[in-house]
């Protein structure tokens, strides 16, 4: 096509920047979805509402309580992920031992009634949430202008991938989780609190969603429908990777930000459809995804 | 709910053999369609609902003995569910008149449908100015605003102001296209030049890579041809881009009330826009207002909902004059043949082509200081006169006009 030519190397430049940087949004909900189903085999359709949430929470701490930005980065994923404590314990708990169908019917079903009530109280069209003034502004790179508020998203999101594959595959605790996916009875029996574990990962899950909300509050409208917006996407994202790999959720997550964001360039009009004509092909040929086992 | 529609439906069916003869059977239903979930469920949804409700109060109709009943549902942007949709209500549950239909792609699918079934269908929501042009029809009537009419009022008033380059940031579908098509005319004739656009999908959340476009650019202008949540998100993200600060201008072609209140002032302030109507422009927008806020919980409505009212009120006039809504483009002619009237837009017509006209306002957003409090945005720039502010009927190339 034409436009490959129109495009100079900068510009290009530019534009992978901004793919990484959805990417981290990407890769951040898909980690929460991966960590999520790889340890508690729930496919879980609520996080699009959690990270809504997340976004939501932070709005209110402002305008309710006047708890600003940096409070809100820590207090929201603790409140919205204490909430999905309460969930799991109440309703996801009992579900564990039927089809993973039964889990997403009643995720998604409390999805679309989390979405309703707060469209019923705020509204679709969004509601402002300013940008904490230590990142307002932006340097000019040469190639392009970069937002500082974006490169912390980046490196919030680097951080807390790392920081959460770390946990997962490389401490004791995150050994004592694996083990209780491996064969729960077994780590039961080594004295371990099996169901408390599960909990707490499901808790942890959510909280990912809810920072990834809090993140994207000053760029993104704060609206009910932006979790629906985004988790059918994620959900691409975690299939592309892999369910339940954490690794695979990262590398897509970041690699298809990327992916889209050179589609916004050169094909605008499919930068909405690539992710999914990519996951048709990874699921043709490797069912399992990139970095998935097959079981 | 469905069930208690079907009942009616039935009853109605039931009543209508003797409705000839029975002098109590006069009964009509309006169907409000539009986004009742979606990025556009603000501007109109519910609160196109409500419009309708309070505009069947207002008619006095109820008081002679009319059963008026309103209907609404959500089409979720989507035109084949607003075709399935408007056909359950036009032929099995005897709806006359749609209202609202909120997406410009939606209501052009609907006018053809309106027009097989006899039927009326009164655009407030959706704003492609080919409901009047190619595409116009004897069964549709196009009321709030329109591409041609934007482009003309705010796309005229920034080149005049030294807006001269233009780079359009379009949503990609019925309405954006028309949008940039009506504004780029604009831009041309007034002597200023089109650099480039870019084609963005519906409900695109992030706009950064399309505003990195822009600002390569170098356009003065960045032309937002999209609505609802595209246009609050696009603002938003261009300030965070520093597009403004880097010398370039924002020109949002369809900017709703509900769109700067989610923006916010700090952001959305000195923004130019049009719109056919704003809450606080005289005693009878505040009078409406106050009421619609009542069922609204403290919401503004904006101009597509006060649209809604507006031809509403007109069309229940035409109904009462002809005694019966049966056949609908009877009904669309007596609503072309009378002046209208009332207290959201004025005194205006309807034109044979099916627009309505009526003048538009050149509004620019407050800054915070200037505000005295929630909903108090705008402050008038200009008025454009109707005569002025729509597209000349012989230009359309609406066949209803040539042809007569």
């Amino acid at each position: 096509m034409i436009p490959f030519l129109d495009i100079s190397t900068q510009a290009l430049f530019g534009q992978l920047l901004l793919g990484l940087i959805n990417g981290s949004f990407y890769a951040m909900l898909s980690l929460g979805l991966a960590v999520i189903f790889g340890l508690l085999n729930i496919i879980n359709f609520t996080h699009g509402a959690q990270y809504m949430l997340g976004a939501f929470a932070a709005w209110m701490l402002l305008n309710y309580l006047g708890i600003g930005y940096w409070w809100a980065l820590l207090l929201a994923p603790l409140i919205v992920g204490a909430t999905g404590v309460v969930l799991e314990r109440l309703l996801i708990s009992r579900l564990y031992k039927l089809d993973h169908i039964y889990g997403l019917l009643l995720t998604f079903g409390l999805a679309l009634i989390i979405q309703g009530l707060l469209r019923n109280q705020y509204g679709v069209s969004g509601m402002p949430y300013a940008m904490p003034k230590e990142l307002m502004g932006g340097r000019n790179l040469g190639f392009m202008f970069l937002p500082n508020y974006r490169a912390w998203v980046i490196v919030a999101s680097v951080i807390v991938c790392f920081g959460t594959w770390f946990l997962i595959e490389r401490t004791r605790l995150g050994a004592y989780l694996r083990a209780a996916t491996e064969n729960a009875a077994l780590t039961q029996a080594f004295g371990i609190n099996v169901p408390l574990l599960v909990t707490l990962t499901y808790g942890f899950g959510v909280g990912l969603a809810a920072l990834a909300g809090v993140l994207a509050a000053p760029i993104y409208s704060v609206n009910p429908n932006m979790g629906a917006d985004i988790i059918i996407v994620v959900f691409a994202v975690v299939v592309i990777g892999g369910m339940g790999s954490i690794l695979g959720a990262i590398v897509s997550g970041f690699s298809l930000g990327l992916i889209e964001g050179l589609t916004k360039v050169f094909y605008p009009e499919a930068s909405t459809t690539v992710i999914f004509v990519i996951m048709a092909i990874v699921l043709l040929v490797k069912p399992a995804g990139l970095f998935g086992r097959t079981a | 709910m469905k069930t208690r529609r079907l009942l009616a439906a039935a009853a109605a069916l039931a009543l209508l053999p003797m409705s000839a003869e029975a002098q109590t059977a006069k009964t009509l239903k309006i169907g409000v369609l539009n986004d009742q979930s979606g990025l556009y469920a603000d501007m109109g949804g519910v609160g196109s609902v409500a419009a309708a409700r309070l505009a069947v109060q207002d008619s006095g109709l109820l008081e002679k003995g009319w059963k008026i009943e309103v209907l609404g549902a959500d089409h979720q942007n989507k035109p084949d569910i607003a075709s399935n949709i408007a056909r359950r209500w036009f032929d099995v549950e005897g709806v006359d008149v749609v209202t609202d239909v909120t997406n410009s792609a939606v209501a052009l699918a609907l006018s053809s449908l309106a027009r097989d079934k006899n039927k009326v269908e009164l655009v407030s929501g959706a704003a492609t100015s080919e409901l009047t042009g190619k595409q116009c029809s004897t069964n549709t009537i196009h009321w709030t605003h329109d591409t041609w009419a934007l482009a003309n009022g705010t796309g005229k008033a920034i080149v005049q102001t030294g807006g001269d380059t233009w780079y359009f940031m379009t949503a990609d579908y019925a309405f954006g296209h028309a949008l940039e098509r009506d504004t780029e005319a604009v831009v041309k004739a007034s002597g200023g030049k089109v650099l480039g656009k870019v084609l963005t999908p519906l409900n695109t959340p992030d706009f950064s890579s399309f505003l990195l476009q822009a600002q390569s650019s170098g356009a003065k202008i960045v032309g937002l041809a999209n609505s609802g949540v595209d246009t609050s998100n696009s603002i938003k993200q261009a300030a965070e881009f520093g597009i403004v600060e880097g010398g370039q201008k924002l020109a949002g072609l369809l900017v709703y009330l509900t769109d700067v209140h989610s923006i916010g002032l700090p952001i959305a302030q000195g923004l130019l826009l049009e719109a056919a109507f704003y809450w606080d422009l005289n005693e009878g927008t505040r009078a409406f207002s106050d009421r619609f806020s009542k069922e609204m919980r403290g919401r503004r409505p904006t101009m597509v909902q006060a649209g809604v009212y507006g031809s509403v009120i007109h069309y229940l006039k035409a109904v009462e004059a002809l005694g019966d809504s049966k056949d609908g483009r009877a009904v669309v002619e007596k609503m072309k043949a009378t002046p209208t009237d009332d207290i959201v837009m004025g005194k205006g017509q309807v034109r044979a082509d099916g627009r309505k006209i009526h003048d538009m306002h050149l509004f620019e957003v407050k800054s915070p200081d200037e505000s005295k409090g929630e909903w108090d945005y705008y402050k008038l720039r200009q008025t454009i006169p109707a005569a002025e502010a729509f597209r000349p009927m012989d230009q359309g190339g609406c066949p209803l006009v040539t042809t007569n």
